[in-house]
Order: structure tokens, then C-alpha cells, then sequence
């Protein structure tokens, strides 16, 4: 096997994993402290990218969205949580997931009204347009190197704040036992609102950072909101370090599997058929491993302790 | 006392509508309308609005009524939006069809219904081959000729090896096989990537791959939007030094506008093969792109020649026959033999064109706008492999 080939490979999947984290973080937090299903996550993802390309069209500077596409994002989130999400707490799952996909077509349907629909392409600046040399003569993207890096950066950021800091107590504490944290006197609603913030701000630049690789588009966000929600039943609802391990096994099956397993096919099957089942067989392995994980360990790889 | 109004008032309509219609057609046009792939499908709404302006709203003694259907870029929402066109609006004909697998799933509702079906611009080997049909016409190409096209145009220029991408849906697959039958070279590697409103669009994987095959050249087939992501990633990794693109279908007057806001001037010079070019020397064509652009302030894309030419291909048959029923007007579109964008076209016994294909290159216009050029002819009245299986 040509090994500069698989370590591109690996820096690919670990580029995937690592954007799917950042959604994976904030859903997984959401869900797991406010107990709260939220399908639209995926829109912020989306209006994050938008917002970016916006401001970079506007100021022609990419450094400049992100750094203020993030805060706009954030607001958009703490906003949506203030006018609608919290009104939806105390009702059950099932009112969450029809809420939230309305939220989903009234987003899609607002980015359609006001963006069109063909999209938004992100510039980018020269610097990160160019290619690093790895071993031997293979190269990868500066780009996506940059997303690896952001990416970890955030990882051991929320690391730090959940697990150093007095307010990550608090979140570990409101993910393990809600109502005792309320009975203590912590002001929930503002705690719920600065999380759900975060979660939103965390996945906007998420989109922010695909979208120069994919462009910006309506509906984004719907296909990387179903990956997210399977990391985060493979980590365990409610647990940073299980989303962050959750998404780069993902993301490392995903991206191994486009690459080998067609070739793994031609071994034992025709040429045509490995061709054309590999695509399919490989965009279901991850499913695969989740009703694994489900038959074998229901509550996730690490779920948050004691509930 | 208010409902008797209401039903009064309700009686007095219907009683006074038919009274108002004069005879019409109805045309049923599919496309999509939702999705990113809205921009393909808007594309099309724009010239086919267009092409009724031009032809002042009349096919001979029918008014023209048109009625559009958003496919949601599934098949199975597409045959739903054709039965309803059939059976509930009772249309004369349904065109339009951006994909492939979406005219597959629908083309059996309309033409059990005997109605007139025209694809505007997929063209599924299926509907070319075996299972072609008397009431089926093709305005745009079967999905084959473009890539042999390409893998003509590799020949001559000398490429000896390639590496193949296209989606992994029924045109996808086409289009590969077309590249294949023609390409004397070495196909080094092949990626059908996922397909559908949740499209694959980060190809990170599939280009290191190529990368490492050390092809000469890509070749690609991505439509729509994936077309921009595509040329980005592959401009990023640093492909475009060692492997020189190709592509069909997919450098179009969809992808450049976004390109060149992106800034990615790797795709000016690419080479692609095409049945029509923006510049394409044809009166009826100079006078499209111009009222298209004059309007929109864009170029039409290929998809848009197309829509525009099915409804000048429904009028010169509606005007030709006289009538609009199924038996006149397939008797009329058998003896087509031009359509406004491309000039002189004939038609196969399988009912799809036999036309020229082109060599068209990404160029920027004397007002600094991305566009595409003809540059060579590389098949002169090129009909399909498959109309031998036709049996009509």
C-alpha cells in the first residue's frame, strides 16, 4: 500500500472528523444539559457560512468573516433560543423535533429569500490556497491543515472551559442532573441560553470553515446535522470528549472507506459491481457502526457520568 | 344565509370560466425549483418564460398555458408532480427533466397516459435504447455522446492516461461509459461519488487518490453546484500543475459566475464538450443569448438553450399539425428538423437528436465576464450508440 497515499488519507479523515466535532459539540451539549432535541442546529451551521461569505465579500477579507461571522452567528443563535427554544423546555421530544424542523424550513426558506439560491462562493486568501509538502512528493492543502488546527484549537478549548472552569462545572453538572443544579439555586435560563449560544457559535464556524471548500448553500446543514446526531449517539449524548472521539471515528471510517473499500471489493466481486456498490456501501458504513454501538452499548461510547 | 352567498357566488364562477378560456395547451414543465440544484432548475424557468414571450404566447390557434412542478431533486417527488400534471391538470405534454434518474422514475405515468413527453435535457441510455417510445423526444442528447466527445478530444490531443469522476446515479454512470467507449488511453482510476440532495461535495479523498494514480488527466462530470466545489478542491490540492482538466457538463454558465467569484482562474483554458456554446454562429441562438442576457444579466446555460428550444420544438409541431393531440404531434416532431439554439438538427428513429458536438473553451468575454467558446467540431450529425436498440 503506497503510505504517503494513506496519510493523506488519515490527514483527510482527521479534517472531516474534526469539522463534524464542532457540529457534534454544540448538539451533544444541547441535548445532553437542556434535554432538548434540536434539528435546526444544522441551520446555524448554514447561516454561519453565509453570514462569512457575506462579511468577506463585503470587507474581501476571509479572516475578518470568520472573526466576525462567529459572534454575528452566535447572536442569530441567542436570539432563536430567547424567542422560541425556550418556550419549548418544558414540552416533550417530540414537540422539539416539530418545532425545530419548522425552524429548519424557515431558515432554508429565509437564506432562499435573501442569499437566492445558487449559493455563495468564499474566497480565499492566497496563503491558504496553496499546498504544504508532506513525505516525499505528496502535498495537502494549507487549507484544510488550517481546519485541523482551528478545530483542535476549539476542541481543547471547550476541554479547558467544561473541565477547568466554573461554569463548565456547571454544564457537567446540568448534564448529569438538571434539577439539581436548578434546586441550587443557578440561574438555569441563563445558563441554557449562554450553552445553546456557544453550541450555535461553535457550529457556525463550523459552516464557516467548509464553506470555502464546498461553497455555502441552502440545505447544508440538514446533511451534516444527521451524521452529528450519529456521532453523538456513538460518543454518548451529553459528552464532549465522547462527540470528539464519536466524530473522528466517523469521520476516519468515512473517509477511509471512499478511499479502499471499492478496491477492497474488486477482490472478491466483479470490477462493475465493487464500482458501483462501493459508494453506496461506504456512505452506510457509519450507520453500521452506530446500530452496532446501540445493540452493544446503548448509552454511547462515554456517556456523561451518572445521570 | 352567508352560505347559500357563498355557494351562489361559487356556482356563478364555474357557471362563467369555461366562457372566458379560449382552446389552450397545456404544458407541464418538471424541473428543480428547491434544493441547491434550484439554480439549474430557475436556469431552465428563466428561458422557457422566455421562449413563451418570444412566441407571444400562442402555438398556432392554443393559447399556451404552462404549468411548473418542482422535482425536489428526487425521483420519486418527480413522479408525483408528473401524475399530478396528468392526471389532475390533464396537460398536453410534460417537459423539462434536468436528471436522469428523476425522468426514469417519471416517464412511464406520462406516456401510459399517451401524452407527449420531451426531455429538455436528460438522457438516460434507457429511453434512447430498449425501452425508447413513440411519444418520448429528446431536445437536449443522450447522455453518452458528450463524454465520447471528450474522449475523442483526449485522443487527438495525446493524453495517454486519465482518471474518471462522476456522480453515482444513472446519468453518472452514462457518462463514463461514454468516456470509455471512446478514450484509447489508460483509465488509471474511477470515483462514482454519493448523489442526490445530500450530495457528497468534499472530494478530499477521491483527489488524493488521483493524485497518487499520476494520470495525465481528469475527467469530470459534476452538474450544477458540486461543478464549482469540484474545480475548487481540485485548484487547492494542487492538482491543476500535474493533471490537466477535462470536463462535461460541468465548467457551464452555472459554475463560471461562482468560479470567477471565487476567483479561481485554474478553470479558464479547461476544454469540454458540448451539443452548444453561447457563441455558437445561429441567428435564432444570437437572438436568445442576447434577449437572455439583456434580461437577467447573465448567460443562459446549456440548460437554458435546451428549455428554450422545447418550446419552440412544441410550437413548430402544434403549428405544423394543427392539433395538439399525441398522434399529430409525434408525426410533426419526427419531421422536425431544426431547433432555434443549434440550427439544423434531425432526429434518430429512437427520437433523440443527431447533432454536432463541440470543443468549447472557459474563456473571459470582451466585458470581462467568464463564458465558454467553441473552439473546434469534433463529431459532425453524431447520433447515439444505443438507437440501434430501438426497435421503432
Amino acid at each position: 500500500m503506497d503510505m504517503s497515499l494513506f496519510l493523506i488519507q488519515l490527514l483527510n479523515g482527521l479534517q472531516y472528523g474534526v469539522l463534524l466535532f464542532l457540529v457534534a459539540a454544540g448538539l451533544t451539549l444541547v441535548f445532553g444539559i437542556m434535554d432538548f432535541i434540536n434539528l435546526a442546529h444544522g441551520s446555524f451551521y448554514m447561516i454561519g457560512a453565509y453570514l462569512c461569505g457575506t462579511i468577506t465579500a463585503v470587507t474581501d477579507s476571509f479572516l475578518l468573516g470568520v472573526l466576525l461571522g462567529v459572534p454575528l452567528t452566535a447572536l442569530v443563535g441567542y436570539v432563536t433560543e430567547r424567542s422560541v427554544i425556550q418556550t419549548l423546555y418544558q414540552r416533550d421530544h417530540l414537540d422539539h423535533v416539530l418545532a425545530t424542523f419548522g425552524l429548519i424550513l424557515i431558515f432554508d426558506t429565509g437564506v432562499h429569500i435573501i442569499w437566492g439560491a445558487e449559493g455563495m462562493a468564499i474566497p480565499l486568501p492566497a496563503w491558504l490556497e496553496t499546498s504544504v509538502p508532506l513525505v516525499g512528493d505528496s502535498q495537502f492543502p494549507t487549507y484544510r491543515i488550517a481546519i485541523i488546527a482551528v478545530g483542535l484549537a476549539v476542541a481543547a478549548g471547550l476541554y479547558f472551559v467544561v473541565n477547568h472552569t466554573k461554569t463548565g462545572m456547571l454544564i457537567r453538572a446540568g448534564a448529569s442532573n438538571r434539577r439539581m443544579v436548578e434546586a441550587l439555586g443557578v440561574d438555569i435560563r441563563l445558563l441554557f441560553a449562554l450553552v445553546f449560544s456557544v453550541g450555535v457559535a461553535i457550529a457556525g464556524a463550523s459552516g464557516m470553515m467548509i464553506a470555502p471548500i464546498t461553497e455555502a448553500r441552502i440545505g447544508m446543514g440538514n446533511d451534516i446535522i444527521i451524521i452529528a446526531f450519529v456521532v453523538i449517539i456513538i460518543g454518548g449524548i451529553g459528552s464532549i470528549k465522547g462527540a470528539f472521539v464519536g466524530a473522528l471515528i466517523v469521520g476516519m471510517i468515512d473517509t477511509l472507506g471512499r478511499s479502499y473499500l471499492d478496491q477492497m471489493m474488486k477482490l472478491f466481486m466483479s470490477v462493475d459491481a465493487a464500482e458501483t456498490a462501493a459508494p453506496a456501501i461506504s456512505a452506510m458504513l457509519v450507520y453500521i457502526l452506530m446500530a452496532i454501538v446501540l445493540a452493544l452499548r446503548p448509552q454511547g461510547l462515554f456517556p456523561p457520568k451518572t445521570r | 344565509m352567508r352560505k347559500s352567498f357563498a355557494s351562489l357566488a361559487l356556482a356563478a364562477t364555474m357557471l362563467a370560466s369555461p366562457a372566458v378560456l379560449a382552446e389552450s395547451i397545456k404544458i407541464g414543465f418538471v424541473t428543480t425549483l428547491t434544493t441547491p440544484a434550484a439554480v439549474i432548475g430557475n436556469d431552465m424557468k428563466d428561458a422557457f418564460d422566455l421562449a413563451y414571450e418570444h412566441i407571444g404566447g400562442k402555438m398556432g390557434d392554443f393559447d399556451v398555458e404552462v404549468i411548473y412542478e418542482d422535482d425536489g431533486f428526487k425521483p420519486e417527488v418527480g413522479k408525483q408532480k408528473v401524475d399530478k400534471l396528468v392526471k389532475q391538470d390533464d396537460v398536453d405534454v410534460v417537459t423539462g427533466f434536468i436528471w436522469s434518474h428523476v425522468l426514469l422514475a417519471s416517464s412511464k405515468p406520462v406516456l401510459d397516459a399517451d401524452k407527449i413527453l420531451i426531455s429538455a435535457n436528460a438522457g438516460p441510455s434507457q429511453l434512447a435504447g430498449k425501452r425508447c417510445h413513440e411519444n418520448f423526444f429528446s431536445v437536449s442528447w443522450q447522455n453518452d455522446q458528450t463524454p465520447m466527445a471528450l474522449g475523442e478530444v483526449l485522443n487527438q490531443t495525446g493524453v495517454k492516461s486519465a482518471y474518471l469522476m462522476a456522480p453515482n446515479y444513472a446519468a453518472g454512470k452514462n457518462m463514463v461509459t461514454g468516456v470509455e467507449r471512446t478514450f484509447k488511453g489508460e483509465i488509471k482510476g474511477k470515483d462514482l461519488t454519493r448523489w442526490g440532495a445530500d450530495a457528497q461535495l468534499d472530494f478530499s479523498a477521491e483527489l488524493a487518490k488521483a493524485k497518487a494514480s499520476g494520470a495525465e488527466a481528469m475527467w469530470v462530470f459534476y452538474p450544477g453546484a458540486a461543478g464549482g466545489a469540484f474545480i475548487r478542491q481540485f485548484t487547492q490540492a494542487g492538482l491543476g500543475d500535474s493533471m490537466k482538466l477535462y470536463t462535461v457538463f460541468t465548467v457551464d454558465a452555472i459554475s463560471l459566475p461562482r468560479l470567477q467569484q471565487g476567483g479561481l482562474d485554474g478553470v479558464l483554458g479547461s476544454f469540454a464538450t458540448q451539443t452548444w456554446s453561447p457563441d455558437l454562429p445561429v441567428e435564432t441562438n444570437r437572438k436568445f443569448v442576447s434577449a437572455f442576457l439583456e434580461k437577467h444579466g447573465r448567460y443562459p446555460s446549456f440548460y437554458a438553450a435546451q428549455a428554450y428550444d422545447a418550446m419552440f420544438f412544441i410550437r413548430d409541431a402544434v403549428e405544423k399539425a394543427g392539433a395538439k393531440d399525441a398522434a399529430s404531434l409525434r408525426a410533426a416532431m419526427r419531421e422536425a428538423r431544426s431547433l432555434p439554439t443549434r440550427g439544423a438538427v434531425t432526429w434518430g428513429n429512437n427520437h433523440f437528436p443527431i447533432q454536432n458536438l463541440y470543443v468549447r473553451e472557459a474563456v473571459t468575454d470582451s466585458e470581462g465576464r467568464w463564458t465558454t467558446e467553441i473552439t473546434d467540431l469534433v463529431y459532425e450529425k453524431h447520433q447515439d450508440p444505443y438507437a440501434a436498440e430501438c426497435a421503432m
